[in-house]
């Protein structure tokens, strides 16, 4: 397969409505010969994404939407989640690794977006998460 | 609630509660909570000291299900009980060394190893 492959769709603010999404996704990732490694990143970025624009972005209303846009070739994934809420500052959430906060139960999701994936970016005042990796990345780097 | 229903699955060893998680894809939100509950109920409600949770069967886990854990590992403390992982597989222990979880969580090799450090 070599031509690149894209959909658009929305969602209600419902957690489990991006179950289908996601498994949608891990099966074009398997389709263009994605390591597992891949789809072990994408699964759980997306699902970070995904619960941010629905959580905390819309705020669990179900008279908002969230909008997720998808293009995968043989090089590399985009998936573009767009909420409807009140947008956020990333800059300004703390990091959940300080002492201060490492027992904190939240706070998690974006640390780990920007670990897994080679691009990770807000745009749109924060309502608008961009997502890129590229196919057989070496994301994440652990140091020991 | 039917055992078909449950999220773990509970032994004893040695005055030791293993906690087998049962879900591959401990991801979305709903069955996060439900097994949040279970774990808890560990604590809360049977009064359990020493548990250690088996991670075999574990495939997928989201920042949710880390905060679950940070909570059952606050409970415990509370309790004046311990608390232990073991058997997680190689990308899930990626996810507790980028948040550093590692730093704060009891992770053992295998459920040997978690019976010898809590026993």
């Amino acid at each position: 397969m070599t031509e690149p492959v894209e959909f658009e769709t929305s969602i209600l603010s419902k957690l489990t409505e991006g179950l289908g999404l996601q498994q949608k996704i891990v099966h074009l990732m398997e389709r263009f010969c994605y390591s597992s490694r891949d789809v072990f990143a994408v699964r759980l970025s997306f699902e970070e994404g995904l619960a941010n624009a629905i959580m905390h972005g819309n705020q669990s209303d179900k008279s908002k939407l969230v909008r997720v846009t998808c293009r995968i070739d043989a090089r590399e994934l985009r998936i573009q989640i767009q909420d409807q809420g009140a947008g956020f500052e990333p800059d300004a959430v703390p990091d959940p690794t300080r002492e201060e906060f490492i027992e904190r139960p939240t706070g998690r999701g974006l640390l780990l977006m920007r670990a897994y994936m080679n691009r990770c970016e807000f745009i749109d005042g924060g309502r608008c998460l961009i997502m890129e990796r590229e196919r057989n990345s070496p994301l994440p780097i652990i140091e020991d | 609630m039917s055992k078909s229903d449950c999220r773990i699955d509970i032994e004893e060893i040695s005055g030791v509660t293993v906690a087998r998680l049962l879900e591959k894809k401990i991801l979305d939100e709903a069955n996060i909570d439900l097994l949040g509950q279970e774990l808890f109920a560990l604590v809360d409600k049977d009064g359990r000291k020493k548990i250690v949770l088996d991670f075999t069967l574990v495939e997928y886990l989201s920042s949710a299900a880390l905060g679950k854990l940070i909570t059952m590992h606050k409970k415990t403390n509370t309790a004046g009980g311990k608390l232990a992982l073991c058997s997680i597989q190689k990308d899930i222990l990626d996810v507790f060394k980028i948040t550093q979880l590692n730093k704060v969580l009891t992770l053992c090799t295998d459920l040997d190893d978690a019976l010898r450090k809590i026993g």
